[in-house]
């Protein structure tokens, strides 16, 4: 069966996918650092940080709506853990209501907090939609491993890259067949154990084909350590752009700090 | 005559006490293409996985005239290239390339050579330029010849194929016939094809339930 590719733009060529991963990686980090790092009164701050990472989107010629879309799906999962924030700051009361027994109030602080939970989070996930927009998979575990992530977490990660879609279709399968005998006419209870019992021959077949697969890397040598060959190298602009992005992201959370001690 | 494995009386049973192989004798020369046949469950995958000491064989499997054991297991396996039957098994990894290389990364290659080692065997499976593509995007076909584009990187001896050519198309099959006669190595392949084994394979192996072997060589021809 055929699937989107994960990494569907990086074929791409831009100033931004000829970037070295590392320069990536690293420019990401800090960049959500910086994020998190900035006080939630300081609007400037992440106007300043949507400017930067707008621009390195429409440098990267990857759709706006794709970087849109994909970074939309993180919302739901802030807004669950962050909507309670607003009923338990404490601080000026913004708004206050009853609900059958109880009386619950909404501060000015605690909405702050919360919208600031958000665009901190939104920010973040722009950064890391752009990043996996421009650079190939593979690309990305080659610069992880460069910076020393251990092997052992790359190897993983790389697994699971290539079995996803191999999982994927393994359960389509599954789906299929019993879809094919006419699932879903009969009761309830007896439809959630199938379900159940699909996921646990899932989890059996995913378990021996991980046993074939270690064959597999067995029969070509493999002795539980893992090398791999060097790749390219840095490059000037990886230098330049390394220090123009750091530099921005780091005074606008700097200069934002001080504006607010002073 | 120059003997590269030689089984005698190998038994096997999977760890649940089903017997899997019983009394296997087996001897393959240098530059012999061999056929092993029989039904499903006759064991052949389990005999394919001890040639190169992935299943322990207590000293019962003798490869160029050494027994299989652990401090030989590396020189064996290099030797000896074992191709999976389900290339999503074989090709783990997030490339092409990276699979093709792993073998010789294990075996220490530099990186020159690495390089070398998969052009060449890309090249001898006319996969020449798939190298950074991914392996879930290619098609069945393509990936049964990466996969013995992964142990052709290790120019082994000796190539033992199990089930080459299950669930390809006529064309894809007959493609791959002609790739696996082209190279340069002792054969073994364990399948249920037999346009494969009349085109390829100068003896044939019936293995057959557990109980029965029927090499007349392998014990003392």
């Amino acid at each position: 069966m055929k699937h989107s590719f994960l990494d569907k733009y990086s074929d791409r060529d831009s100033l931004v996918h000829r970037l070295d991963p590392r320069t990536k990686l690293v420019a990401v980090f800090l960049f959500i650092l910086a994020v998190a790092l900035t006080s939630p009164a300081m609007w400037p701050g992440f106007a300043v940080y949507f400017v930067i990472i707008a621009a390195l989107v429409l440098l990267s010629h990857v759709p706006v709506r794709y970087v849109l879309k994909r970074s939309l799906v993180i919302i739901p999962f802030v807004v669950l853990i962050a909507v309670f924030i607003p009923f338990f700051k404490e601080g000026e009361v913004a708004g206050s209501y009853n609900i059958w027994l109880w009386q619950v109030s909404v501060t000015h602080n605690g909405l702050q907090v919360f919208w600031n939970v958000l665009a901190k989070a939104w920010l973040s996930i722009l950064a890391l939609v752009t990043l996996t927009a421009t650079t190939k998979i593979t690309d990305l575990l080659r610069g992880l491993e460069q910076l020393r992530l251990p092997r052992v977490m790359v190897m993983i990660l790389s697994f699971m890259y290539r079995y996803i879609f191999v999982l994927t279709d393994e359960v389509m399968r599954m789906k299929q067949a019993r879809d094919s005998r006419n699932f879903g006419s009969g009761r309830r209870l007896w439809q959630i154990k199938t379900v159940g019992s699909m996921t646990g021959t899932l989890f059996i077949r995913s378990y021996e084909r991980g046993e074939r697969v270690y064959a597999a890397m067995l029969a070509r040598g493999y002795d539980g350590q893992t090398r791999t060959p060097d790749g390219p190298g840095f490059r000037a602009a990886d230098m330049v752009f390394g220090l123009g992005f750091g530099a921005a992201v780091v005074l606008t959370c700097i200069f934002s700090f001080l504006y607010q001690v002073i | 005559m120059d003997e590269v494995i030689r089984i005698e009386n190998l038994s096997y049973a999977y760890p649940d006490g089903q017997p899997a192989l019983s009394g296997i004798d087996l001897a393959v020369s240098r530059g012999e293409s061999v056929a092993l046949i029989g039904p499903n469950g006759a064991g052949k995958s389990t005999l394919l996985l001890h040639l190169n000491g992935i299943l322990h064989t207590d000293g019962r499997v003798r490869v160029f005239g050494q027994p299989v054991g652990e401090e030989n297991l590396k020189e064996v396996r290099r030797r000896i290239g074992l191709v999976f039957q389900n290339p999503d098994d074989q090709l783990f990894s997030a490339t092409v390339f990276d699979d093709v290389a792993f073998g010789p990364i294990n075996l220490g290659y530099s990186g020159e050579d690495v390089r070398r080692a998969v052009a060449d065997a890309l090249e001898m499976v006319g996969m020449s330029g798939y190298g950074t593509r991914s392996s879930h995007h290619l098609s069945l076909g393509e990936k049964k010849r990466s996969a013995i584009a992964t142990i052709l990187s290790m120019s082994p001896e000796v190539i033992v194929l199990d089930e080459p050519t299950s669930n390809l198309d006529p064309r894809g099959k007959w493609r791959l016939i002609q790739l696996l006669k082209k190279l340069p190595a002792t054969r073994i392949i364990a399948t249920h094809d037999l346009e494969l084994v009349a085109e390829l394979c100068g003896r044939v192996i019936v293995l057959d339930e557990p109980t029965s072997n029927l090499d007349p060589r392998g014990s003392g021809g």
